[in-house]
Formats: C-alpha cells, sequence, structure tokens
C-alpha cells in the first residue's frame, strides 16, 4: 500500500534519516519504535507532505506521494493523527470534527459519520458544544482520533498517540486503535510505548539515529533481547495480545 | 429639554447636548473607520503573526481606485466604489504573494521588514503614478448632504459608515464562523500545518484572509474619502497606525477587540478636542498615550487574546 524507499530527510546540515525503507501492507498495523529524536516523526511527516525529503521514493498504491500537494495528501485517503494531539482548541469537538471532513462534500455521509466517531468515543458526544481547549488531555486525543477519522482515511498514522496521558486512558487509546483496526483501516503507529506498540502491531521496525537496525512481526520484537533491553526495561503498561 | 440640558452643561462644564450628540456622532463614524482597518491589521496578525505594515497603504491605493474611477474612466461612483473595493482586495493578494509568503518560513523580524518595504514602495509608487499633489475625492451628494435635527444639522455620512460598517463587521462574523472558508481562516490562523493535515490549501486560505482585510480597509478608506475629501500619497499612514493601534489596545488577533478600540480610539479622540479644546493640538497623540497607558498595564489588549492552554 505505502512504500518508502531509502529515505533521506535532513533537517538544516543534520541528517534526521539517512536512508530508510519502509513497507506498508493494506489491513495490517504496522509500528516504528524507537528513542526519542530516532527520527520516526520525520517518516510521518514526509509522508504528509510537512517536509521534503533530500532523496528516496515514497509511493502509495504505485503513485509518487512526493509529487502530489500537501492539502491533497488527505484526498488520497492518507491520514495523521500528530504529535501532541494539536486540535483545534478554540474550535468546538463539533467543529474539529467537521475540519477532519473539511475536503469532503457528501453532507449526508458526514453526519453519518461524525455519529460513528460519537459511538466510537461516547465522550465526544457529551462535550460536543464544548471548546476542544477545555477537554482533557485523553478527550483530547479521542478528539484528534476522530477528526483523523473523519477524512474516511484508508492509512491511519498516529504519532504518538500515548504521549503525555495516565497509563489507563493509554490502555484506552489502545483498545480504541484495535478496534479501528478491526473495522478494516491501516494503521502505521509511532510509540515510544514499545511493548504497547509491539503487542497490538503486525509489523514492527526499530528505529535509531535514522536508520532501521531492526525489522520483524510484533512478537518477534517482543521476544527480542537487544528490543527488550532498549525499549521494553521499565514499561508498566501490559496489554493482553 | 431645557431642564435635561441645563443638567448635562452642569456635568460638562458647558456644553450643550445636541453639540455632546453630534460630538458623539462624529466620533462613532471616525471609530467605525478605524475598526474596518483595524480589523484587516488584526486578521492578518492572527494568521501569520505579523503587523502588515503596509496596510494602512493598501487604504490609501483604495482612494485612488476611487477617484480613478469616477474622473478618469467616468464611473458611476457606486460602479466605480464596488471596482476599488475588489482592486483592493486584489492588491492585498498581489502583496501577499509578492512581500510575505516567500518569507513565511523565515525569521519574524525578516517579514516585519518586507512589510516596512511593502509600505514604502506602495507610498512611492502612489506619487509616482498619482502625483505628489493632494487630489480632490468625488463627492456623492446622496451621502454628504446634511440633514436637520432640531438645531443641530449632521451630515448623512456620519449615520451611513456606522451603518455600513455594522453591516460588513456582521458579514465577516458570518463568514469566519458559519461557512467552510471561515472555519479554514480560523484553523490556519490557530496552526496551519495542522490545517494543512486536515486537507486545508494553507496558501489559498492566507490569500483570502489578505483579500478580505484589505477589502474592509478599502470600504473604509472609501468613507474616509467621503468625510475627508482630500487625497494623497500618505494619507494612509496616520489613519493606518491609529487603526493599528486600535487593533492593539483591542487585543490584536481578536476581531471584537479590533471593533472595540477602533471606537474607542475614534469616540476618544473627537471627545478630547470637544472637552478640551486647548489640547486639540495633541489630537494625534491620544492615541499614542493611549497605547502606551494599555501597554503598561495590559499588554494583551482589552480583550486579550487568548492563549490555548498547553495541555
Amino acid at each position: 500500500m505505502l512504500k518508502i524507499e531509502n529515505l533521506n530527510v535532513a533537517y538544516g546540515g543534520i541528517e534526521a534519516l539517512k536512508g530508510i525503507s519502509i513497507e506498508v501492507e493494506e489491513g495490517k498495523i504496522v509500528t516504528l519504535v524507537g528513542a526519542n529524536g530516532a527520527g520516526k516523526s520525520t517518516v510521518l511527516r514526509s509522508i504528509m507532505g510537512l517536509v521534503k525529503p533530500k532523496t528516496g521514493n515514497i509511493t502509495y498504491h504505485g503513485k509518487n506521494l512526493l509529487a502530489v500537494k500537501r492539502h491533497d495528501i488527505v484526498k488520497n485517503g492518507i491520514t495523521l493523527v500528530p504529535e501532541g494531539r494539536r486540535v483545534f482548541p478554540d474550535m468546538t469537538v463539533l467543529e474539529n470534527l467537521k475540519l477532519g471532513a473539511f475536503t469532503r462534500k457528501d453532507q449526508k455521509e458526514i453526519k453519518k459519520d461524525i455519529d460513528w466517531v460519537y459511538t466510537l468515543f461516547s465522550r465526544l458526544k457529551e462535550r460536543e458544544w464544548q471548546l476542544a481547549g477545555t477537554l482533557s488531555g485523553g478527550e483530547q486525543q479521542m478528539l484528534a482520533v476522530g477528526r483523523a477519522l473523519m477524512s474516511r482515511p484508508k492509512l491511519l498514522m498516529m504519532d504518538e498517540p500515548s504521549l503525555g496521558l495516565a497509563p489507563m486512558i493509554v490502555k484506552d487509546i489502545f483498545n480504541i486503535i484495535r478496534e479501528i483496526h478491526s473495522q478494516g483501516m491501516t494503521i502505521l503507529l509511532i510509540e515510544q510505548n514499545a511493548n504497547a506498540a509491539l503487542h497490538i502491531a503486525d509489523v514492527g521496525y526499530v528505529i535509531e539515529t535514522g536508520l532501521i537496525t531492526l525489522k520483524g512481526t510484533g512478537k518477534e520484537l517482543l521476544a527480542n533481547e537487544d528490543v527488550k533491553k532498549a525499549y521494553l526495561g521499565e514499561s508498566v503498561i501490559k496489554l493482553k495480545a | 429639554m431645557m431642564n435635561l440640558n441645563a443638567v448635562f452643561q452642569y456635568f460638562t462644564n458647558g456644553m450643550d447636548l445636541g453639540t455632546f450628540l453630534q460630538h458623539l456622532t462624529n466620533g462613532i463614524s471616525l471609530g467605525s473607520l478605524y475598526a474596518l482597518v483595524a480589523i484587516g491589521y488584526t486578521m492578518v496578525y492572527g494568521t501569520l503573526r505579523l503587523i502588515n505594515f503596509a496596510h494602512g497603504d493598501v487604504f490609501m491605493m483604495t482612494t485612488y481606485f476611487a477617484f480613478y474611477g469616477v474622473s478618469t474612466f467616468m464611473l458611476p461612483w457606486y460602479v466605480s466604489f464596488i471596482l476599488a473595493v475588489i482592486l483592493t482586495g486584489a492588491l492585498g493578494m498581489l502583496l501577499e504573494k509578492g512581500a510575505y509568503r516567500p518569507l513565511r518560513n523565515a525569521p519574524k523580524i525578516s517579514i516585519m521588514i518586507s512589510a516596512i518595504g511593502a509600505s514604502f514602495l506602495l507610498e512611492n509608487l502612489a506619487v509616482v503614478l498619482f502625483g505628489g499633489r493632494p487630489k480632490a475625492f468625488p463627492s456623492v451628494k446622496v451621502l454628504t448632504d446634511s440633514v436637520q435635527f432640531g438645531s443641530v444639522s449632521i451630515q448623512k455620512l456620519t449615520f451611513v459608515i456606522p451603518i455600513v460598517t455594522i453591516i460588513f463587521l456582521f458579514g465577516l462574523l458570518y463568514l469566519l464562523n458559519h461557512t467552510k472558508t471561515g472555519m479554514a481562516m480560523r484553523a490556519v490562523a490557530k496552526d496551519y500545518e495542522t490545517a494543512g493535515i486536515m486537507g486545508v490549501n494553507v496558501n489559498l486560505t492566507i490569500s483570502q484572509t489578505f483579500a478580505i482585510g484589505s477589502m474592509l480597509a478599502a470600504v473604509g478608506g472609501i468613507m474616509w474619502g467621503l468625510k475627508f475629501p482630500q487625497i494623497a500619497p500618505l494619507m494612509g499612514v496616520m489613519p493606518g497606525l491609529k487603526a493599528f493601534i486600535a487593533a492593539v489596545i483591542g487585543g490584536i488577533g481578536n476581531i471584537k477587540g479590533a471593533v472595540i478600540g477602533g471606537f474607542i480610539l475614534g469616540i476618544g479622540e473627537i471627545m478630547i478636542v470637544a472637552f478640551l479644546p486647548s489640547l486639540s493640538g495633541y489630537r494625534d497623540a491620544f492615541a499614542f498615550v493611549f497605547l502606551i497607558v494599555i501597554l503598561l498595564f495590559k499588554p494583551t489588549g482589552i480583550t486579550g487574546e487568548k492563549i490555548a492552554e498547553k495541555v
């Protein structure tokens, strides 16, 4: 579905990605794990057209994604739940969801999808008219995910959805990711919480200072000694696979 | 009426009610003009965090567009005025594209310098193209006639200006709060990267913001020309500065704030002169002194831009 080949990205003189290749197959959950600053977010930002890679290719269903304008990416069925949620704080929950459907014109279907998001996140329904800035962190994350779903993506990318959330809520978020996935969504997930991410992932990549150092199924990586030592050591969240 | 007037005069140092109301309506109409121009400053600031120093000069250009429409092209005044507003919108978009867009990711100071440069460019362009000697703005009898209220006569324009301002203000608020374009503008103003992820065309939206801000300034410029019918290449500087001050006083980035600031400044300026005629030479200083006071005691302005909590 999505293929990244030899992607090389530099910020100024600093190389963030040094030629990485990743493949996301349709219907799978793929995760990138790695430490802070390893270049995980840069991968997603390149796919969304937010940074221009120096070299390398990104193709989506065989189409060169690097040639697509930033605001047209979402029309191709790719969307991103950005790091730090980035909901629009002085808009209501409903307006945020409508913005998620910005490129769509099918008003009836948009209404249906809003209801669908409300069934996934009943808390959002209760807070429909509240300003997004007044929501709790967990609710904002739900809103960010709901907003992304409003574009009816085929590929949903998430950048650190558990960042800064209480363990209970992290659990909710991961359950929801699984729920969305079971409805047929392809997911590319970035997480520092490697344990939780690898438990739900079909395929995992370990990324270190701009390079892919390991690739395997979620289970393989969970069992890998190096991964255990570097990323799983102190994780407190246990999810049943 | 006599009694009321006597009471009023007791409190106002001898000014009678009629005169006071005349000053008040004058202040309101001047304030409306400041408000219209201030909205442009505040919209652009809200979106790009840029003080568009050329905004006052855009306002000046409108009056020339309207002038040539009527005098050279012999268009009826309303056609000429509408064309002038449209042309000014286009000028605003051109300004953004030429002077600001290439610097969008540059340090803020560069884009600010570019704004100052754009301002000088427009002023000097106007001198070269239109000549430095002031011209007489076309007068429109229907609007500039006076009506008689008892003993006082008031120019119709004094009522027309606030009414037009209010119509445009509500139009703008409707656009921002109830249309998709407006939603895109608010989203881009808050976080253009995330707006882009949602599929909002950021460049187009910023262009639209400039067009709307400039067109509101154009409406203000035309009414300014009708009220003070002498136009010159540097006429935009002082109203531009004052409208900017109005935007800051109200809380820059906030449209309602810009309007409130505009009215405070307009009414304040007129009242100072009315009540303390000996200070009339300091008329322009009022705005600046007021700005300093506001910045000292409430730097975010009267409404204060909401700063989003980082959760």
